[in-house]
């Protein structure tokens, strides 16, 4: 019994809880259990919040009782990236610098989803300031991917991906800065989306790179995307780069037909380092599209070799301003042993940063250095430009862009921790959506020869997440195989 | 050979805006430490900066009282440099964009127009106070000012003297106050100006090695540290040294400055767009808004009072010194007081009373409108010029109309002449000897007579009406 509660997505739990199948409150402790008899395999969570997530649960069952409506998301079990603010709990981005902190303010994003009736569950293991593609990079434990114990879930956001792929969350919060979604659900087989850039509120998501960084969420399937996406978005005050747009209601592209679809296959993608396995996992999910009355035409993108190039320059710099505040001045850690200012930010930051985080901070300093910002930042500002306008262009003949989400399947731990531009190549596929700002989503596209999942990614012209959720809408119900559990769910 | 020194200024203003420029916060200078803070001002994590729409509004006015061009888009940039008076170790901006810039104003130094040209006016947020006088070894930092907003002015190098910078200072102060965008208090930190200072042989064209003073107070020790590195580098360029580009601080005490570091080792501020702020677009409509918005500057405001009310420059230079002073003073003249009486009245025994009070002119009870009455009182005879100077304190302290005190104390002038001259024959009678010499020519014993006569009457006597009556009293008998 409560092994089927937790393996149902939220559009099906929404309907039992208001028939009355199930409650609230038998579904968060059904989840806790779960989460409590796999965590120690999957190594998901940091921490989780059994006694909020009960008095929660016991509060939407309340007004349900009453015959009020608590809300799209009430009673649904919700796990939250470690860098999304809350004032329940801790936030810490994996890092010993912030371990332990106590947040003054929830993020806007969360805050909707609480408004919406969503039960939160606790945080989720990341990449260290969501840097990396494995969670490897994570200063607290290392989380396995739920499909084999000896793979990484990806990542940044893999702690959010397994959750979902272990049934130890309904629906995952993640950010999305080169690929930090969308990789890890590939990876783990569950439905990931970065909205457009302005989508969803920053405020309260601890900055990675500020122009690029997008929360969105991790799902069991398109139609929990589109319900999620329906809570998250909208204009918030406090984010200055939040679009000012009407939110539509993402559900109702769903069930749509797709016969005025044009999907564009970029060129630039599908190149000898796509392997073979993975290139026929995609060429199938376009034949599917194309069976359901999509157009199919070749499109290009000429400057997406320069992609990684771009993004490492970008993201660092950014990061490197982004984490100066991390000092040890007004939270978080600080070293015991300093002995004057110059001494605490040394020390503090030699010590509470990871081997990755340092790199970063080292490359993005560099970068804006004086005699080396025209050849490096500013550059690499104009490519970002020509990498929009490749989009513009290729939007021009097409409406959804179809890709790859990675070049290959998870891969083992510690397989490519030694070698990081091996690991940056992870994100070959993914970083030019984040620099050109468009909404992208991975879909989980059938298991490749290592029994692993393989993602397709559909990327679509800025703020249409509408026909992004009805192309994979239209995908999902008749690709003609069930994903099934990941063996660990 | 001749030096002469050559000088630029960077003036920083906190604008007066209700918030801070990115956060909720309120901009307030008097209160308890770290009561002003949020998590965007403090810094915490995820926390995003929205800007400030009054501050473009009042920075843009400056701008254009400062005769500057507005940006049709300018941006926000990250200065980079690790501190603990700065919650984020990167200051929010304006590095090549600046919202105003290619401007020019125009000021007096005694009596002759003089010009500057105003490189640029660029928004950003001031940093926290640090304390170290909490004990030994421990410091504290106060983010009360943290994200206050603030707006840089800098300068063309066109100053030629300390007199000359000072006298632009107090025009600059003069206009912010009129345009009442900063309370300009220099004490509180509002209003910062350092200068940047080089000498060069008279006729030479190139720019000497310049050196930016820092820690400055006070105009008057803008002036001093001015003259202090004239002397300081003229001195050294004598002796066949050679001077390097640095910042210096100002130390009042000695008055002298002191190195505080060389351009070797300034910071590399690695500025880079702000991602967290879309960029600023004042466009034509909005920037005529504000311009339609804007007050009469002080210079124009004088030279209209000069000619209007027939003022001499330095009546209207005194009327026009702030705005609040000349509203004043032309809504006493538009209640029917005649302008050269309203001038005095306000910048005499008005002006008096306000500074023993410690008050403002906008603040006071005695309004505009009564002080033209009081003037037309005496204007029409009802009270003496004397009477006059003994109720303005009960005016100012009570904000009664000056007719009422006159009634109340009965204080109408004494203009009829039967019965001065009834008051006055006594005085006489009981000052034979004043009387006998004056009429053996000793004219100053007329002085004395009159003043027993105003004593008399409490001074309620008309004086001219009192002398006629002497004169015809005297002669006669
Ligand atoms: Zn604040």
């Amino acid at each position: 019994m409560s092994q089927e509660i937790i393996q149902k997505t939220a559009h099906e739990l929404h309907d039992d809880l208001r028939s009355g199948a199930t409650t609230a409150t038998a579904l968060a402790e059904a989840q806790l259990a779960h989460i409590d008899g796999h965590d120690d395999k999957v190594k998901a969570y940091l921490e989780t919040w059994n006694d909020e997530a009960l008095a929660q649960a016991a509060a939407i069952d309340d007004a349900l009782s009453k015959g009020n409506d608590p809300g799209l998301l009430a009673g649904i079990p919700i796990g939250l990236k470690d860098n999304l603010v809350t004032t329940t709990g801790t936030t810490g981005c994996s890092s010993q610098i912030l371990k332990g902190f106590e947040s003054p303010y929830t993020a806007t994003a969360v805050q909707k989803l609480y408004d919406a009736g969503g039960v939160m569950m606790g945080k989720l293991n990341m990449d260290e300031f969501a840097m990396g593609s494995s969670t490897e990079n994570s200063s607290m434990q290392k989380t396995a991917n739920p499909w084999n114990l000896n793979c990484v879930p990806g990542g940044s956001s893999g702690g959010s991906a397994a959750s979902v792929a272990a049934n130890e969350a309904v629906i995952s919060i993640g950010s999305d800065t080169g690929g930090s979604i969308r990789q890890p659900a590939a990876f783990c087989g569950c439905v990931g989306l970065k909205p457009t850039y302005g989508r969803v509120s920053r405020y309260g998501l601890i900055a990675f790179a500020s122009s690029l960084d997008q929360i969105g969420p991790l799902t069991k399937d398109v139609e929990d995307s589109a319900w999620a996406l329906n809570v998250l978005s909208g204009k918030d005050p406090h984010d200055a780069t939040s679009a000012d747009l009407p939110v539509p209601d993402y559900r109702e592209a769903l069930g749509k037909d797709i016969n005025d679809i044009t999907i564009g296959l970029p060129k630039e993608y599908f190149t000898d380092s796509l392997g073979d396995d993975m290139r026929q996992k995609i060429e199938t999910a376009v034949d599917v599209l194309k069976a359901q009355g999509a157009k199919v035409v070749e499109v290009e993108l000429p400057h997406t070799n320069h992609g990684i190039a771009v993004y490492y320059i970008l993201a660092t710099a950014e990061a490197s301003a982004n984490l100066a505040r991390f000092d040890g001045v007004r939270y978080g850690f600080r070293h015991p042993d300093a002995k004057d200012v110059k001494e605490m930010y040394t020390m503090t930051k030699s010590e509470g940063f990871g081997p990755e985080v340092q790199r970063r901070i080292m490359l993005g300093t560099y970068v804006l250095s004086s005699g080396y910002y025209d050849a490096y930042y500013k550059k690499a500002q104009k490519v970002r430009a020509l990498i929009r306008r490749d989009f513009d262009q290729a939007f021009e003949k097409c409406d959804i862009i179809a890709t790859p989400t990675t070049p290959a399947s998870a891969f083992e731990f510690g397989a490519k921790s030694q070698d990081p531009l091996e690991m940056y190549l992870n994100d070959i596929y993914t970083t030019t959506a984040n620099l050109a700002g468009v909404p992208a989503i991975s879909l989980p596209c059938g298991l490749t020869e290592q029994q692993l999942p393989a993602g397709l990614q559909l990327i679509g012209k800025p703020f249409a997440e509408a026909d992004l959720f009805r192309v994979s809408h239209a995908y999902e119900q008749n690709r003609g195989f069930d994903m099934g559990h990941a063996p660990i769910a | 050979m001749e030096y002469e020194v050559v000088i630029g200024m960077e003036i920083h203003v906190e604008i007066d805006t209700k918030s801070k420029v990115f956060c909720g916060c309120k901009n307030e200078f008097h209160a308890p430490a770290n009561s002003h803070v949020c998590p965007v001002c403090l810094g915490m994590p995820g926390a995003l900066p929205v800007m400030n729409r009054e501050m473009v509004n009042k920075s843009v006015a400056v701008g254009l009282a400062l005769n500057c061009e507005i940006s049709r888009w300018s941006k926000m940039d990250r200065k980079n440099y690790f501190y603990p008076d700065q919650s984020k170790n990167y200051q929010i901006s304006q590095f090549d964009l600046p919202l105003c810039h290619d401007g020019s104003c125009e000021f007096e130094v005694n009596g002759e127009i003089n010009k500057i040209g105003i490189t640029r006016a660029h928004l950003e947020e001031d940093t926290a106070r640090n304390d170290h006088t909490q004990g030994i070894g421990e410091s504290g930092i106060d983010f009360n000012r943290c994200g206050v907003s603030l707006l840089e002015i800098v300068t063309e190098p066109d100053l030629r003297s300390a007199e000359q910078t000072y006298a632009f200072l107090n025009h600059l102060k003069q206009t912010l106050l009129y345009l009442g965008v900063s309370d300009c208090n220099m004490e509180e930190g509002s209003l910062r100006a350092e200068p940047n200072i080089s000498v060069r042989p008279v006729g030479q064209k190139e720019f000497g090695i310049k050196s930016e003073v820092k820690n400055v107070a006070s105009f008057s020790g803008v002036q001093k540290a001015i003259e202090y590195e004239f002397k300081r580098q003229v001195k050294a360029l004598k002796k066949g040294e050679t001077l390097i580009q640095e910042t210096r601080g100002w130390d009042a005490d000695q008055g002298i400055t002191v190195p505080q570091r060389t351009k070797e080792s300034a910071h590399d501020y690695r500025y880079f767009p702000e991602p967290d702020l879309i960029p600023i677009a004042v466009d034509e409509a909005w920037e005529q808004e504000i311009r339609e918005s804007l007050p009469e500057l002080p210079l124009a405001r004088k030279h209209r009072t000069t000619e209007q009310y027939s003022l001499s420059d330095y009546d209207a230079g005194v009327l026009t010194a702030s705005r609040e002073m000349a509203d004043y003073f032309e809504a006493c003249v538009a209640a029917g007081a005649p302008a050269k009486l309203a001038t005095n009245w306000i910048t005499g025994d008005l002006q008096a009373l306000i500074s023993d009070a410690k008050a403002d002119i906008t603040n006071i009870k005695i309004t505009p409108e009564q002080l033209a009455a009081m003037i037309g009182l005496i204007e029409d005879g009802t009270i003496s010029g004397k009477i006059a100077k003994d109720i303005l304190p009960d005016m100012f302290e009570s904000g009664k109309e000056p007719k009422v005190i006159v009634e109340e104390n009965g204080l109408v002038q004494i203009s009829d002449l039967s019965e001065l001259e009834g008051i006055i024959r006594e005085i006489l009678t009981q000052h034979p000897g004043p009387v006998e010499d004056f009429r053996s020519g000793k004219m100053q014993a007329k002085g004395f007579l009159v003043g027993q006569s105003m004593k008399a009457t409490k001074g309620k006597a008309n004086p001219k009406v009192v002398n006629q009556i002497l004169d015809q009293l005297l002669n006669e008998e």
